[in-house]
């Protein structure tokens, strides 16, 4: 069974910019992967729960306060950011200008 | 060489007065030599003299410990292997360097890996591959290959991976060392490049279980940074060591699966052992190991594709464009199988399946203590292996996963070495959740009497 994958759908969804030579060979690994995937519909799980944890933990909550021995001075924070401008991030433009 | 002994040699000896600091520095600084070929470590810690004079006095007295480029290191380049994060510097420490930092160690650099740890042999690193230095044509599994390959190579005292499903016990299989993962949620993933949230286990890979214990001591236990660390009391897991076994119930599994022809035959004579010191082994029926590659496939590439959409270039690192092939084909992947109409084919089904893992497993620790199998189900690859095929690393780790989708603790112990290859085979040792010790217990017998692990063996100065 071949499952068409929307490859450029998804690199778009992802945010990953891919080249047209990369979508093919993408294409191909994907239904590799996907292939091994399918076997789990052999597996009979009527009336079985899904499991999204192991440890059992619920409603891990903590107050609401400030821990400030972990807070980051303004230079801290941007000490990784390719760039700033008066101490704030600069970040991609998202709204057009007109 | 002092470089060759183990951690705990080696604070007896600093204890003791036999050795100095300068002398151990002086024989690790001789043994990098060896990182030009096997390009173990990516950065290296300057400023490691001043951190460990610094740290003398306390438990760990200031000893070098190598670290995988996942865990976050103040002031100390971590990239993960990938140039995405190539030039960042973190602020603050992950909760397991800085508790080992407390306890006395000092970071002496960051380890190769698989980029972001999505691989089982260090070749998706994009900053090459690391080789395996108990045979370099040959691969060092992943993806904590670097740190698996520092120690085997004696370029570390010990080392810290992490696992999410295989990256601690695989490397340490195929490079001869000691690789423990602790159940899920015993050690901290704060400041820990995240992969697949839901069972990322860091963990030390030592030369001996005993160094395992030591350090597994150290960075054990909650942490209100991590809301999915347990807050389930700690052992000293030094305490498990020298334990007698005698009337434990080992149950042996994976035996069955196609492929193992040659290793087989090789891994079995190993389990006399536990019946010499009074174990009582038998094989045992478990779920087809197969699925859960299937399981954490899904799993895994899901919740990459949702922990790695952070990285966009503006607080730090590069923009996406710079994902190497490996992370690409992953976060897609992820993307898909949570798409609409996609997700209860996939996600779920796969948590599904997750669920019969974890009966199956409650089943059999009804009836065993412990239970055995291999932990990859052959000798190291040979370089280049990883290319062939888009799940090599799910098919290398497939003893592995059904216990890293479920939390299990496991550890990885040499049982077997091919002296023509020079190659190790190793042995996984799994216990129900949270009992660690009695993992340790068996791991530390079957060390102390038999004759794989390289260490134990070798003539010390």
């Amino acid at each position: 069974m071949k499952t068409q994958i929307p490859v450029s759908h998804i690199a778009k969804l992802a945010n990953i910019p891919i080249t047209s030579d990369e979508e093919q060979k993408l294409q191909a690994a994907f239904e590799e992967t996907l292939a091994v995937v399918e076997e789990l519909q052999a597996v009979d799980v009527t009336d079985v729960q899904p499991t999204f944890q192991v440890t059992g933990l619920e409603n891990v909550t903590r107050e609401d306060t400030i821990d400030e021995t972990r807070m980051f001075t303004q230079e801290q924070a941007l000490a990784n950011a390719r760039a700033t401008a008066d101490g704030y991030f600069v970040v991609p433009q998202i709204i057009s200008q007109d | 060489m002092l470089n060759t002994l183990t951690l705990t040699e080696v604070l007896g000896k600093l204890k003791r007065k036999e050795i100095s600091h300068a002398e151990l520095f002086a024989d690790l600084q001789k043994s990098y030599a060896q990182n030009e070929k096997l390009n173990v470590f990516l950065t290296m810690n300057d400023k490691l003299a001043e951190d460990s004079e610094a740290a003398a006095t306390k438990a760990l007295m200031g000893v070098p410990l190598a670290i995988k480029d996942n865990f976050c290191t103040t002031g100390l380049r971590t990239t993960a292997s990938s140039t995405v994060l190539d030039t960042f510097i973190p602020q603050y420490d992950s909760t397991v360097t800085r508790r080992l930092k407390e306890a006395g160690a000092a970071i002496q650099g960051k380890t190769n890996m698989d980029a972001w740890a999505h691989g089982s042999s260090t070749e998706t690193s994009q900053y090459g591959r690391t080789l395996n230095p108990r045979n370099p044509e040959h691969l060092p599994g992943g993806s904590s290959g670097g740190s698996a390959a520092a120690v085997a190579a004696d370029m570390a005292i010990a080392a810290i991976g992490s696992e999410t499903a295989g990256s601690i016990r695989q490397p340490s299989a195929w490079c001869g060392t000691v690789g423990l993962k602790p159940t899920y949620g015993r050690v901290s993933r704060y400041g820990v490049v995240s992969m697949a949230s839901s069972t990322d286990s860091p963990g030390p890979i030592t030369k001996t279980v005993e160094d395992a214990a030591l350090l597994l001591n150290h960075i054990a236990g909650h942490d209100p940074y991590d809301g999915t660390s347990s807050t389930n009391p700690v052992d000293d897991y030094t305490q498990a060591l020298g334990q007698s076994i005698e009337g434990l119930k080992i149950g042996v599994i994976y035996m069955d699966i196609p492929g193992l022809a040659e290793v087989k035959s090789l891994f079995e004579p190993q389990l006399k052992v536990f019946e010499e010191l009074g174990a009582h082994v038998e094989y045992a029926q478990a779920m087809d190991p197969n699925h859960a590659i299937g399981v954490y496939t899904v799993v895994q590439r899901s919740e990459v594709s949702s922990n790695l959409a952070r990285y966009d270039g503006v607080r730090y690192g590069n923009d996406r464009s710079h994902f190497g092939d490996e992370a690409k084909r992953r976060i897609m992947l992820g993307t898909y199988t949570l798409s609409k109409g996609y997700a209860d084919k996939y996600y779920l089904l796969a948590q599904k399946v997750r669920t019969l893992f974890l009966q199956d497993f409650a089943r059999l620790f009804q009836k065993y203590d412990i239970l055995v199998s291999l932990t990859s189900p052959g000798f190291a690859k040979k370089i280049g292996a990883s290319e062939s095929s888009a799940m090599f690393g799910e098919l290398e780790d497939m003893l592995v996963e059904p216990s890293s989708i479920t939390g299990l603790p496991g550890i990885n112990v040499p049982c077997y070495h091919d002296p023509k290859t020079n190659l190790y085979l190793g042995m996984n040792i799994m216990a129900p959740m949270w009992h660690e010790s009695e993992m340790i217990s068996v791991a530390d017998a079957f060390e102390k009497h038999t004759s794989w692990n390289s260490w134990r063996n070798a003539e010390k100065q």
